[in-house]
C-alpha cells in the first residue's frame, strides 16, 4: 500500500509547517492538573468540500472490518437521500446536505473520550495513537459509552441475545500500526481525508482557511469541541447545516463528571464522622433524660418516704404525750383512790359499814387512746 | 506516572481513592470503637 | 390468619392469584424472548435511544422508590426517633426486595448480565459514575440483605446469631446512609455527561443533589403507600404495636417529606437561576417542567402539609401516592422524555409493549416475593420471643 504524500502528513511534513507536538493542544484541567492528550497522536482531517459523496470510504470500511454485505451496494447512491447514522453494519457513513454537499460521520475519537470516561469496566480507552479503542472481552453491554457520547456514534449489536457488544469505528487501528493508513483515508479518491498528527493536522487546516477564507468557514470543527477530537473537519457552511452540533461545548466528558466524582471520597470521609455524632448526641440526651427521670422518681419517693417518718414520728410524739397524760391521771386517780381507802377505811373503822361500788376503779385511759 | 489525558489521571487516582474509602470505613469504626471503650455505658 | 383454615386453603383461583399467574406466565415468555432473540427483538431501543423503561422505571425508579429503607432506619436508629420503630422491618425489606429486582431487571438490560460482576470483580472503570453506582448497589444490597436477616433468624429461630447481627445494627445503618447518599445522587450524575442531550431544564450541575433529596422524600412517600397497602391487605400480620404506631408514622413521614419537599423545589429554582434557564419555562418543554415541579412537586407538598396540620390520614396517603408518581415522572423526565430532546420525532423512544410487560412482570414478582415474608416472618409483627429485644 503506497502511502500518499498528501494523505498522510508525517514527520516531515510537520518540519515544513515548522511546529512542534502538544502546541495546539487543548489543556483539560482537574484540580490544577493539566493534560493536552498523548504527543504526537494520530488524527485525521476531513475537509468535507472536497467530499463528492462517493461511499469508497464506506466500502473500504467494510471491507477492512468484514462488516459484510450490505443492504445496498455501495455504488447505489440512492441511499445518501436518507439522513443515516454509524450502525453494526457501518461504522462510517455519508449523508448529504443542501443536495451537493457531503459529510463523512465515524467515531471522532475524542481527546478525552466521554465514553472511555463512562465505562464502568475500562472497555474503552484512549490509545496512545489517538485511536478510541474498543475491547469486547471486558463489556458487559449497559450502553452507558453510547448515552455519552455526544457524536451519537457507538452501535450496539442488538439482536445478538447473549454475546452483544459495541460496535465503532477502530481508527483501523491495526493498520495504523503497521504504518499504514486507516481505509477510508487511503480509498478516498479526492483527498478530502488527510491522515496525520493531529497538531499538524490542526496547522493544516488553519492553513487551508487562510488560503482561501472565502472557500471555508473559519473553523475548525473538533479542534476544541467536547475538548477536542483526534478526526476534525473543515466546511464551506455552517457546520449545523452538515449535521454537526455546534452546541456541545469545548468542556471535556472527564470535566463533566468531575464534580460529582469528588464528591463521593467526601461523602464517605465525612457522612460517618456526622451520623455518628448524631447518634452519640442522641444516647447522651437520651441518656441523661433517663437519669433525670430515675432521679425525679427517686427525689418523689424520698420526699415521701420523709413526710411519711414525720407523720410517724408526730404520732408516735403523740401517743407518748397521751400515754403519759394518762399514767398521770392514773397515778393520780390511784392516789385519790387510795386517799378515799384510807378514808373510808378510816370511816368504816369508824363506822363499820363499806360501799363496794366505790372500790372500782374508772376504766378513762382505753377510752382516750381510741 | 505519567498521564497524557485527564481520563487516564482520574482512572487511576480515582482508583486509589476507592481504596482509601474503603480504608476509611474499615477503620472509623474501629476507631470509634477504641475512643468509646472505656466510657461507662 | 384467616386464610390459613382448611376452607379458605382451597380458593388457589382468588383474582389476585389469577392476575399474578397470568403476569409471571407472560413474564416467563418474554424472558424466554429476550435470551433468544435479543434485547432488539424485545424492545423499542436503538442507537440513538440506548436506555430505555428498563433504565428509566426499572433501575432509577426503582432505586429511588425504594430509598425508604435509609430513612427509616436512619430516622429510628441514628436520630432517635424511636417512635416508627415498627416502620423499619417492612421499610428495609421493601428496600431490599426493591433492589433485588433492581439488580434482576439490570439482567434483562444490559447485554451480558453474567458480566455485571465485571466491574467491581474485574475490571473498575473508576472514572465513571456508573462504576460508582454499581459498587454501591452491590454494597446497600449486601448491607440491606443483612439488616433484614434478623426477621429470617427469628422465623428460623436461630437466636444467637440474630444477636450478633442486631448489635451491628448502627454500623449497618451509618453504612447504609453513606452508600445511599452516593449511588442514590451518582444516578442523577450519569446524566452529566451528556449535556448535549438532556434538556437545559433537567440538566444542571446540581443534577445529584436533585436526584439525592428528592429520593428522600421519594422513600418517606413510598414508605406511606406501602403502609397503605398493607394495611389493606396484611392488616391481620399486624401487631398492636404496629397498628398503634403506623397512623404517626404516617403524618410524621408526611410531615418530613412537605418539608423536603419545599426545600427540594426551592433547590430547583436555584438551579434555573443558576443557568439563567428562566426563557426555557415559556416554552412547551417549559410548561412540561412546570407541571413536574408544580404539579407533583409543589402540589403534593402542600396536601402533606394540610394532612400533618390537620392530622388527615386521607390526605397524607393521597399526597404521598402523588408525590412518588412525581418522583417517577421525573426519573422518566430525566432518563427519557427530556432526553434526546433533540431529536426529531421519528428518532424518539417509546417503550414497546413487551419492554412494559417486563417490567410489569418485575413489579409484580416484588409483590408477591414481598407478601410471602411479609406473611410468613416477624415483619409487621415484633416475634413473641423477641419482644423489647432492640
Amino acid at each position: 500500500m503506497a502511502i500518499s504524500r498528501r494523505k498522510f502528513i508525517g514527520c516531515m511534513a510537520a518540519a515544513a509547517f515548522g511546529t512542534t507536538t502538544g502546541a495546539t493542544g487543548l489543556a483539560h484541567a482537574v484540580s490544577g492538573k493539566e493534560f493536552t492528550g498523548y504527543p504526537d497522536s494520530f488524527g485525521v482531517l476531513h475537509d468535507s468540500t472536497l467530499c463528492i459523496g462517493c461511499r469508497k470510504c464506506e466500502q473500504a470500511c467494510n471491507e477492512v472490518n468484514n462488516l459484510g454485505k450490505p443492504d445496498n451496494p455501495f455504488d447505489d447512491l440512492s441511499v445518501l437521500d436518507d439522513r443515516r447514522r454509524t450502525d453494526e453494519a457501518a461504522y462510517t457513513v455519508v449523508n448529504k446536505f443542501n443536495g451537493n454537499v457531503f459529510a463523512k460521520i465515524q467515531c471522532n475519537h475524542c481527546q478525552e473520550p466521554a465514553c472511555a470516561s463512562a465505562c464502568f469496566v475500562k472497555a474503552l480507552y484512549k490509545d496512545k495513537t489517538g485511536a478510541v479503542v474498543y475491547d469486547e472481552s471486558l463489556c458487559v453491554g449497559c450502553r452507558y459509552c453510547m448515552v455519552a457520547c455526544p457524536f451519537n456514534i457507538p452501535a450496539f449489536t442488538y439482536f445478538d441475545p447473549l454475546t452483544p457488544k459495541i460496535t465503532k469505528c477502530t481508527m483501523c487501528l491495526p493498520l495504523i500500526q503497521e504504518g499504514k493508513l486507516p481505509g477510508c483515508v487511503d480509498i478516498c479518491p479526492k483527498e478530502a481525508l488527510t491522515f496525520g498528527r493531529r497538531a499538524d493536522l490542526i496547522k493544516m487546516a488553519r492553513q487551508r482557511i487562510a488560503q482561501n477564507p472565502d472557500h471555508y468557514v473559519d473553523h475548525i470543527y473538533g479542534e476544541h469541541e467536547m475538548g477536542g477530537t483526534a478526526w476534525m473537519y473543515l466546511s464551506g457552511i455552517p457546520f449545523n447545516e452538515i449535521g454537526m452540533r455546534e452546541d456541545l461545548g469545548t468542556t471535556s466528558a472527564p470535566e463533566l463528571t468531575a464534580g460529582p466524582l469528588a464528591a463521593v471520597p467526601i461523602v464517605v470521609g465525612l457522612w460517618p464522622v456526622f451520623l455518628t455524632g448524631v447518634w452519640a448526641i442522641n444516647k447522651r440526651r437520651e441518656k441523661i433524660a433517663e437519669q433525670e427521670q430515675a432521679a425525679a422518681v427517686q427525689a418523689a419517693e424520698e420526699q415521701a418516704a420523709q413526710e411519711k417518718t414525720k407523720a410517724l414520728e408526730a404520732l408516735q410524739q403523740k401517743l407518748a404525750k397521751e400515754k403519759e397524760t394518762a399514767i398521770a391521771a392514773e397515778v393520780k386517780k390511784a392516789l385519790e383512790e387510795a386517799e378515799q381507802n384510807a378514808q373510808q377505811q378510816a370511816a368504816v373503822q369508824d363506822e363499820t359499814t363499806t360501799d363496794p361500788a366505790a372500790e372500782t376503779p374508772p376504766d378513762d385511759s382505753g377510752k382516750q387512746e381510741e | 506516572m505519567e498521564f497524557f489525558t485527564l481520563h487516564g489521571f482520574m482512572t487511576y487516582s480515582k482508583g486509589i481513592t476507592y481504596l482509601v474509602m474503603g480504608g476509611i470505613l474499615v477503620f472509623m469504626p474501629l476507631y470509634w470503637l477504641y475512643l468509646t471503650d472505656r466510657d461507662d455505658d | 390468619m384467616s386464610q390459613e383454615t382448611p376452607i379458605a386453603r382451597k380458593q388457589y383461583l382468588t383474582p389476585f392469584n389469577v392476575i399474578t399467574g397470568v403476569i409471571l406466565v407472560i413474564g416467563l415468555v418474554l424472558t424466554v424472548l429476550r435470551f433468544t432473540k435479543g434485547i432488539g427483538a424485545v424492545t423499542n431501543l436503538d442507537n440513538n435511544n440506548p436506555w430505555g423503561l428498563w433504565i428509566g422505571f426499572d433501575l432509577l425508579c426503582g432505586v429511588a422508590l425504594a430509598a425508604g429503607g435509609y430513612m427509616t432506619s436512619s430516622a429510628c436508629y441514628i436520630f432517635g426517633l424511636k417512635k416508627y420503630h415498627s416502620a423499619v422491618r417492612p421499610a428495609i425489606l421493601t428496600a431490599f426486595l426493591g433492589y433485588a429486582l433492581v439488580v434482576f431487571a439490570l439482567h434483562y438490560d444490559v447485554g451480558r448480565p453474567w458480566r455485571l460482576p465485571y466491574p467491581i470483580f474485574w475490571s473498575q472503570g473508576t472514572s465513571s459514575l456508573l462504576f460508582e453506582v454499581g459498587l454501591c448497589v452491590f454494597l446497600y444490597l449486601t448491607v440491606l440483605f443483612i439488616e433484614w436477616t434478623p426477621a429470617a433468624f427469628e422465623w428460623l429461630g436461630y437466636k444467637k446469631i440474630r444477636g450478633i447481627v442486631v448489635r451491628l445494627t448502627l454500623m449497618l445503618t451509618i453504612f447504609g446512609v453513606v452508600l445511599s447518599t452516593l449511588h442514590q445522587s451518582s444516578l442523577g450524575a450519569l446524566f452529566m455527561i451528556a449535556p448535549s442531550k438532556l434538556h437545559p431544564l433537567w440538566y444542571s450541575g446540581y443534577l445529584h443533589v436533585y436526584f439525592f433529596v428528592s429520593s428522600m422524600f421519594a422513600g418517606l412517600s413510598m414508605v406511606i403507600f406501602e403502609s397503605t397497602l398493607a394495611h389493606r391487605w396484611l392488616h391481620h400480620k399486624m401487631d398492636d404495636t404496629h397498628l398503634a404506631e403506623s397512623d404517626g408514622v404516617a403524618l410524621g413521614f408526611g410531615k418530613a417529606a412537605s418539608f423536603i419537599m419545599m426545600g427540594y423545589v426551592g433547590i430547583k429554582i436555584i438551579g434555573l437561576a443558576v443557568d439563567n434557564d428562566w426563557h426555557y419555562l415559556a416554552t412547551g418543554w417549559g410548561a412540561w417542567f412546570l407541571v413536574e415541579l408544580v404539579g407533583f412537586v409543589l402540589l403534593p407538598a402542600i396536601l402533606f402539609s394540610m394532612g400533618a396540620r390537620e392530622k388527615n390520614l386521607t390526605f397524607i396517603r393521597v399526597a404521598a401516592v402523588w408525590a412518588v408518581l412525581g418522583i417517577v415522572l421525573n426519573r422518566l423526565n430525566v432518563s427519557l422524555i427530556a432526553f434526546n430532546w433533540h431529536l426529531p420525532a421519528a428518532d424518539r423512544y417509546v417503550p414497546s409493549i413487551m419492554e412494559v410487560g417486563t417490567t410489569i412482570f418485575i413489579v409484580t414478582l416484588g409483590v408477591v416475593v414481598y407478601r410471602f415474608i411479609a406473611l410468613k416472618m416477624p415483619i409487621l409483627y415484633e416475634h413473641p420471643d423477641y419482644k423489647q429485644a432492640h
